[in-house]
């Protein structure tokens, strides 16, 4: 079964986006924050960061949840990952991520159950969150306990960042609050629409369309760089 | 019966899985690129809904009533295996259908819209005509999603766009449009 | 460039061992063992909170549509008559239930029941006070419902629109402007057929139940 399974195309992530440079622990830890920003450069796990950020409460819980959920199967795939064999691979993955989201939910249930509520399904959906099983298949289930654990921890932080960024901006534009702290006052006329679905792939859309245009300018300042040090060259 | 026409048209536009409640979104903004790609992954998944509705009916009535914990597992080894048993029958039963459809099905198991479906069916208590009729409307209202804005993509192939927006962020924006849009279904069916 | 002489291509790697299925289904009955074990002991951990939460916001939600009683029963619906004891062999969480309150003075106040119709968006859940007796609302609250936001969710945000159904009687009649008769609700400008569907969601729910309401009353089960 899982042979099948392995062309999920959660898996595309592979690789390191910057190859041939050696990979430091500290770079697992820190690809994950912009380089490699699971939501905000690989694009994977978009349904809940569009689902759940019209508030910055409900983002922080969601991403916490989903930190728990990646750091805790990272370290358990990477720690048992010479006893599986290769053909039940993604299925013990699908079986630990599954495990750790249903004891997510269940503690979020008894905590925050105003906050379980307004997330919905979207706990448990963290199950097939590309970002969870993305990471076992590309990184953890070939690589050492600690690496694991730091690219995971890694991603995690990558989320959050992302999915407070989108939370923010929704909540302080379509509610005027920030944590439920009112911001403008009484005579703010909020901007319902960024709380409502079409906010969420507008706001999106527009973190994108920033993102690309950061990393078109560096690339053409990098490109630039590396013309006038050829000229230097060719004039030496 | 009132009943099933507000499921399936609440499933199909009112509360329409991927721009209302941001399901199904990796499959929209990858495969909806061109006309015939969307209909077959909008066909796959209406295929793997059913059948999930079908399952998880099943479960919920006769296995999972005592072991409620276990539904999230139970649900995703359910569905990754309906899409595999789905995928071998295609092969063998029509080679042709399979090398239209096929490589989209393994891609419905990380599709967040089914394991939705399982879980909203779960919640709502919803019997297996109910079942059937969420599943096939919100299939629909995936297929008509996808349909949409495999139809506008194709047009904004040849539009003069700046390379910055193209990609990604330019999908987002045509779906906000999309969900803006969707949004006037809202109060369809309300009888007053 | 000199052309280095290659010794011949080694054949295509031979594939790996097939593993034994006992192997597999050993591992993944060692995981899932593992796995269930874990799930069951943090739904033990768990279910006592979630079921006092659960508890909690229902017992609010009660005693605010009964307006503060000093205590309250539960009673089933069982085929249609309000009864104090599950029958035997049902489980009493599947059936639906009517909480009716007392006073301090041990006499009936009146009866909450929690009621669930399709609104504008989604289908809103609410609880409302019935005073049998007089035919009247002691209260409303919607308990979920996901209208428009600034919209139609000024049903359950409104202070003014939820206090309305205070004193109301039934059955209710939606208005567009200020309220005359004691029987009517101002619906909320801009957001008409929410409020329309609370007025009918609470319409539909007496009908269904109001006369069995009364004959409990009737009945004197309700007294002392």
């Amino acid at each position: 079964m899982s042979d099948e399974l392995s062309h999920l195309h959660c898996g595309a992530g592979g690789g390191p986006v910057l190859p041939g440079r050696t990979v430091t622990a500290q770079m697992d830890l820190l690809k994950g924050l912009w380089r490699e920003n699971p939501v905000l450069i690989q694009l994977l796990g978009l349904c809940p960061t569009l689902a759940v950020t019209n508030s910055v409460a409900n983002s922080v819980v969601m991403a916490g949840a989903t930190f728990f959920v990646l750091v805790g199967s990272s370290l358990l795939v990477s720690l048992l990952k010479r006893f599986v064999p290769n053909e039940v691979r993604i299925t013990s993955y699908i079986l630990i991520i599954a495990t750790f989201v249903s004891v997510a939910e269940m503690g979020l249930q008894a905590l925050v159950p105003e906050i379980h509520k307004a997330l919905g399904a979207f706990v448990a959906l963290i199950v097939v969150n590309c970002i969870i099983l993305g990471r076992q298949e590309a990184f953890a289930g070939r690589n050492p306990v600690g690496r694991s654990v730091l690219d995971a921890v890694g991603m995690g932080i990558g989320f959050t960042i992302a999915l407070l960024l989108m939370g923010s901006v929704r909540e302080i534009l379509g509610s005027g609050t920030f944590l439920g702290v009112s911001l403008f006052g009484p005579g703010f006329e909020p901007w319902v629409i960024m709380v409502l679905p079409p906010g969420g792939f507008f706001t999106l859309a527009f973190v994108l369309l920033t993102v690309a245009w950061a990393r078109q300018r560096r690339a053409a300042r990098a490109a630039a760089a590396g013309r006038d040090a050829a000229v230097a060259r060719r004039a030496a | 019966m009132g009943d099933l026409a507000w499921i399936f048209f609440s499933s199909m536009v009112v509360n329409n899985f991927t721009l209302m409640l941001f399901l199904g979104l990796c499959p929209f903004l990858g495969v909806s690129g061109r006309l015939d790609t969307a209909l077959r992954m909008g066909a796959a998944d209406m295929f793997v809904l059913t059948m999930t509705a079908v399952a998880v009916w099943f479960l919920n009535a006769y296995v999972l009533a005592h072991v409620p914990y276990l539904r999230l597992i139970a649900f995703i080894i359910v569905i990754a295996s309906l899409v595999q048993i789905v995928e071998m029958v295609i092969k063998k039963l029509s080679p042709v259908l399979f090398r239209e459809l096929g490589i989209y099905l393994p891609l419905i198991t990380t599709n967040c819209a089914v394991l939705a479906l399982a879980i909203f069916q779960t919640n709502r208590g919803y019997g297996l005509l109910e079942g059937l009729v969420f599943a096939i409307g919100s299939g629909a209202g995936l297929t008509l999603a996808l349909l949409l804005m495999a139809s506008i993509r194709e047009s904004l192939d040849l539009a003069d766009i700046p390379d910055v927006a193209r990609g990604t962020a330019l999908v987002l924006f045509v779906a906000g449009g999309l969900s803006l849009a969707f949004m006037g279904f809202a109060g369809l069916l309300s009888s007053s | 460039m000199s052309v280095e002489t290659h010794a011949p291509e080694p054949g295509p790697p031979a594939p790996p061992p097939d593993v034994a299925p006992a192997r597999l289904l050993t591992v993944l009955g060692v995981g899932g063992a593992v796995a269930g074990t874990l799930l069951v002991l943090a739904f033990g951990l768990t279910l006592p909170r979630i079921e006092a939460n659960r508890a909690r916001a229902l017992d609010a939600a009660v005693k605010e549509v009964l307006r503060a009683p000093a205590r309250y029963d539960t009673l089933f619906v069982v085929n249609g008559a309000l009864t104090k004891t599950a029958p035997p062999g049902a489980d009493p969480k599947k059936l639906e239930q009517v909480y009716l309150g007392y006073g301090t003075d041990g006499r009936p106040v009146g009866f909450a029941v929690v009621a669930a119709e399709a609104g504008f968006q989604d289908v809103i859940t609410l609880i409302f006070g019935y005073d049998a007796r007089d035919r009247k609302l002691l209260g409303m609250k919607v308990l979920e419902s996901k209208e428009t936001p600034g919209l139609g969710d000024r049903i359950e945000k409104s202070e003014a629109f939820v206090a309305q159904f205070a004193g109301a009687v039934a059955p209710l009649v939606g208005v567009k402007g200020k309220r005359s008769k004691p029987g009517e609700v101002s619906m909320i400008t801009g957001a008409t057929i929410s409020s329309r569907a609370v007025i009918r969601i609470i319409n539909k729910a007496l009908a269904r139940l109001g006369p069995r309401l009364e004959a409990y009353r009737e009945e004197g089960k309700g007294t002392p």
